[in-house]
């Protein structure tokens, strides 16, 4: 039987997650290390989501396992977890990739639970080993230690990753090939559990994400009108504002959206540029993949310095209205 | 009418002081030496949650943990917050558990505790963070589930409305007991320990159960009952040269301009000429 590797098609009403081209373009890397006849699969569940079987096919996906239906249409872990347990002791795919978004994060250990699997969370590098077993890089401590996290006797090998880890490859289109999933398991009775709204924010200006040039606040800002300079500065070069985890609890930045870290955002920008951040080692590990890591922090020995390209020690002040008035 | 409820936690290292474990060069072991032992900061949420309804409702609330023998001291904590008895599982036998083996020696401890309504979990423990153990529990309990709970309501004692945190969102959920809620920090705010409580705390019962006062299949427990395996350990070296700039903030400014421009940012600078003509 051919090997498979399978990626969940989250998707919230709009259209798929980008985390979602990521974990394919991640599973045709291993598919290759893993050798053979080693097919990329993605599972597909929603209501109306059949066009984005070819987006899927696009990417890599040499099957797409589709459930649409309009029960499938918002997010329920008792209609979405049954489903595709079924689908996976069928089809017993080798590897199963969630994305560690927020349903991803609860879709992925509970459909574990119910294969008896096991789940690597929140993997931030991944390798198929000389076993042909893989292996994933899971961090613990904030990220201050990385562990080695394999699932040796229980298939299939799951693993879930944060946005933002794997960087989306070229396409790879693959003919469309669309699997029916059985529809006939869908509970008919009512559940104990209703899923009644779902709403998202439109987000303002450039999504954090996708920016180029990223200036992050720490607890360092001091202040509500700090943050709404980084915002004008990060508006200036159409880039976007982020933040750690206190100056989100100190009410300032726009919320926990904003927050990189272990906890929050993983980015890779071209640049990144910190105000007022020490350096703990959760907000460092969803930032350290940037391309320049410049720190402005007026105490010189700031931890962040050594994991900087740049280091300013200044009033962050000084340099934050320097810059606004140099640029504006 | 009542509600029993049960809260899980967590004891974990004082994640204020992750900066400082490392990696035994020689044993390759995770050192955290001298860093105290903490009730997971989130699983003060959830006892907190549990408290206010028991406040509504009336009933009791039942706090359990799998850890070592020391644990005890964090759940006499929970007490003090309010709770009615701590339930401590220890034994040899659930050590090197995953997220699987520990969610399920959990829910056969829970299982002993006779029916429940509700189960309260912080969403992720801070020193693992695999935020797995709270559905998987669910899934072993058999009752519906759900995670990162930041708003909560309970408008009829057994059904509640209940928010969950999504990117850039949120869902409204409706969820009937018996049923496990994984809470996020924003859903409330844990009260402090008064004097009287940990006087109180002192006088009420704490149990601890080894694997022969649980039901369970061995081959489910600790390290054998544990589908992932630890490979092994490394500190990411993140290490930058970390170039100090010198100079004036006007100097600083314009060197900073520089490394952005290098970095590969462009700079609109209207009527400039610093840049060879503007952009």
């Amino acid at each position: 039987m051919k090997k498979k590797i399978w990626v969940f098609a989250e998707q919230v009403k709009c259209g798929l997650d980008p985390v979602v081209f990521e974990l394919l373009t991640k599973a045709g890397e291993l598919a290759a290390e893993l050798g053979g006849e080693t097919e990329v699969a993605a599972v597909l569940l929603g209501d109306g989501v059949e066009p984005f079987c070819g987006l899927l096919a696009e990417q890599g996906a040499e099957v797409v396992y589709l459930a649409d239906d309009p029960a499938l249409g918002m997010y329920n872990p008792m209609l979405y977890a049954p489903l595709i347990v079924e689908l996976a002791k069928k089809e017993e795919p080798e590897i199963f990739l969630f994305g560690a978004t927020a349903i991803g994060s609860q879709l992925g250990p509970t459909v574990a639970a119910g294969l008896s699997t096991g789940v690597a969370a929140h993997c931030v590098d991944m390798r198929i080993n000389s076993d042909k077993l893989l292996v994933a890089d899971v961090p613990s401590f904030g990220g201050k230690i990385l562990g080695e996290i394999l699932c040796p006797d229980t298939r299939p090998q799951m693993a879930s990753v944060k946005p933002g880890i794997f960087v989306q490859g070229p396409p790879c289109p693959k003919p469309l090939n669309v699997v029916k999933m059985d529809l006939s398991l869908l509970p008919k009775s009512d559940l104990p559990l209703k899923a009644l709204s779902l709403e998202k924010k439109e987000v303002e200006g450039v999504p954090l994400e996708k920016a180029d040039i990223v200036f992050c606040g720490g607890y360092g800002l001091g202040n509500k009108e700090n943050w709404d300079k980084l915002v004008k500065l990060a508006a200036i070069f159409g880039g976007a504002a982020a933040c750690t985890r206190p100056a989100v609890d100190e009410g300032w930045s726009g919320g926990e959206h904003l927050m990189i870290g272990t906890s929050g955002k993983s980015i890779r920008p071209k640049v990144y540029v910190g105000f007022g951040i020490s350096g703990a080692t959760h907000h460092i590990c969803g930032m350290k993949d940037s391309g320049l890591i410049i720190s402005v922090n007026k105490d010189e020995k700031a931890p962040v310095f050594e994991v900087s390209d740049v280091a300013v020690a200044m009033d962050l002040n000084k340099v934050l209205d320097g810059m606004l008035a140099r640029l504006s | 009418m009542a509600l029993n409820i049960v809260v899980c936690i967590k004891p974990v290292p004082d994640p204020a002081y992750y900066d400082k474990v490392s990696i035994d060069p020689v044993t390759k072991r995770i050192t955290r030496e001298g860093i105290p032992t903490i009730i997971n900061p989130v699983d003060k949420n959830a006892i907190e949650a549990a408290l206010q309804l028991k406040s509504a409702y009336g009933g009791k609330v039942t706090v359990i943990t799998m850890a070592p023998p020391n644990a005890t001291e964090n759940l006499r904590e929970a007490l003090a917050m309010g709770a009615d008895e701590g339930i401590l599982l220890s034994d040899r036998a659930f050590g090197g558990a995953d997220t699987l083996a520990t969610s399920y020696t959990l829910a056969k401890g829970i299982e002993k505790l006779g029916s429940f309504d509700i189960v309260f979990c912080g969403a992720e423990s801070a020193d693992g963070a695999t935020a797995q153990v709270s559905s998987q529990l669910g899934e072993w309990l058999g009752v519906p589930h759900l995670w990162n709970v930041f708003a909560l309501e309970a408008p009829e004692e057994k059904q509640l409305r209940v928010k969950t945190k999504i990117e850039n969102g949120a869902m409204e959920w409706e969820i009937k007991a018996p049923c496990l809620l994984a809470v996020a920090r924003e859903v409330n705010k844990p009260r402090f320990i008064s004097a009287m409580g940990i006087i109180k705390a002192k006088n009420k019962p704490i149990s601890t159960w080894s694997k022969a006062d649980l039901i369970v299949e061995d081959s489910r427990l600790g390290l054998e009952g544990s589908p992932t395996k630890a490979g092994g350990v490394f500190t990411p070296d993140l290490k930058r040269k970390g170039e100090m700039l010198k100079g004036d903030p006007e100097q600083i400014v314009e060197e900073i301009l520089q490394r952005l421009r290098a970095g590969g940012i462009s700079i609109d600078l209207d009527g400039s000429c610093e840049w060879g003509g503007g952009k």
